[in-house]
């Protein structure tokens, strides 16, 4: 196990001495993105067969495959341009923990129904802005998916916006359920916006959008969603931090052990 | 290549397109995959290696490596053994992309076309927006924005009765 935040480069590649890192900013930019993707998707995952309804079995599975549609186009692009020449699956499969920079937010506990939908709606409102303009980079790749995932990400921002009204408006149970959903993943949410050194360099020369200015936007939209369920959005109390760099929460380690289990049984195995 | 075994006569560009457009959708199998709108340009690549680009319809779809592997059948049968599939994600698919003769069949198997053109946000059916494949009545309405694959939302035909699906407009 990696206990230091350099150990990544310890860490032997396929491609040993490798190509020197083509575009480092560029790679860990997307490998962030690619692991919020893939991180929420195999979250949502643990909804199948335990749902309240088959509907909503389906709903919260199709979500998790478009999620890891996103994060497989992400990381094979990321690992193009690390200079490891890792794959999609060298990516998702053959990393540690303290690998994975998704933020915390993805990664926290499904907690019942409503904290499910508090996040999903957190997380599809910011996904739909920031895809979208993604969607206006100068890369065409990039543009391409961008435009394409910001379509797939609105759809579920449909299904959470939805489930939120229906909670907030239905018994005093379930609106306590989706009041306390939110309080639970409201101090995750700054983390979505958060930039370092290298996002900011990226952002400047117009390469990939900003995430911070879509911060007021985003605002608007979930509190607009949340004033309809009947309910106020949290005050800002505390922002939990350090997904980027790869400190995780306790509940991360058995979530992707699950992810690598047939990695680990069968290395290399193929059917 | 071996020269033991006689080379298969390499095809035209434009004959191995019709043969890839010809193969049918491994999760909506009424419909070939021109009808669908995923198949790009078949055209060699500089290398002058036959490519056929394919444009996913779901960036999750999980259909993708069956649709690869039968475009790959086709390539080697028509000579070209070292022909590529490329994934194309410029110009994103939409259901806009479905040809009328698509459109027909997915309604003659009981699957409603998309209704309206895919908007830039997706926006779910209302009552009555969709007519029953079976029946043709207006009396539907939405059951469940997911179903059984993830191009396809479920409604619900008060006139016949039926549950079925339609191919979701994004």
């Amino acid at each position: 196990m990696s206990i230091t935040s350099d150990a990544p480069a310890a860490r032997p590649h396929p491609l040993p001495g490798g190509p020197p890192a083509a575009d480092p900013d560029l790679a860990r930019h997307l490998l962030r993105l690619g692991d919020d993707a893939l991180v929420l998707g195999q979250r949502l995952c643990q909804w199948i067969t335990r749902a309240p309804t088959i509907d909503e079995d389906l709903a919260l599975s199709n979500i998790a495959l478009d999620l890891i549609g996103h994060a497989r186009a992400l990381l094979t692009r990321a690992g193009r341009l690390d200079g490891t020449g890792r794959t999609e699956d060298d990516l998702a499969y053959g990393r540690t923990d303290r690998e994975f920079t998704n933020v915390l937010l993805t990664e926290l506990p499904n907690g019942d129904f409503a904290v499910t939908v508090a996040r999903q709606l957190v997380y599809s409102h910011y996904a739909v802005l920031y895809y979208g303009s993604l969607a206006h980079c100068p890369d065409p790749d990039l543009a391409g998916f961008g435009a394409r995932a910001a379509k797939e990400v609105a759809y579920h921002r449909l299904h959470a916006d939805r489930w939120t009204v229906t909670l907030g408006r239905g018994t005093e149970e379930s609106a306590r359920r989706m009041r306390d959903g939110l309080e639970r993943v409201w101090p995750y949410t700054a983390e979505l916006f958060e930039e370092d050194e290298g996002l900011r360099r990226l952002a400047a020369s117009g390469r990939v959008p900003s995430p911070a200015p879509l911060r007021e936007t985003w605002l608007g939209r979930v509190t607009e969603v949340v004033t309809r369920a009947g309910l106020t959005v949290p005050g800002p109390a505390w922002s939990a931090t350090g997904g980027r760099a790869g400190l995780h929460t306790e509940e991360f380690g058995p979530l992707i052990a699950e992810l690598q289990s047939v990695r680990r049984q069968f290395p290399g195995g193929t059917w | 290549m071996s020269g033991t075994v006689p080379e298969t006569p390499r095809r035209a560009a434009d004959e191995v397109r019709e043969r890839v457009a010809a193969l049918p959708d491994p999760e909506l199998p009424v419909i070939g995959l021109g009808d669908l709108g995923v198949v790009g340009t078949v055209a060699p690549a500089d290398d002058g290696v036959l490519e056929v680009e394919i444009t996913p319809t779901y960036l999750g779809c999980p259909a993708l490596p069956e649709i690869t592997a039968a475009v790959r059948e086709v390539l080697t049968a028509c000579g070209h053994p070292d022909g590529r599939v490329r994934q194309v994600l410029t110009l994103p698919w939409t259901t806009d992309r479905i040809t009328p003769e698509g459109r027909r069949r997915l309604a003659a198997h009981g699957i409603a076309p998309p209704v309206s053109p895919a908007a830039g946000t997706p926006v779910t059916v209302g009552l009555g927006e969709v007519p029953c494949p079976h029946c043709g009545s207006r009396a539907t309405r939405p059951h469940s924005d997911f179903g059984p694959s993830r191009c396809q939302s479920v409604l619900w035909c008060t006139a016949c009765r039926e549950p079925f699906p339609h191919l979701t407009a994004l």
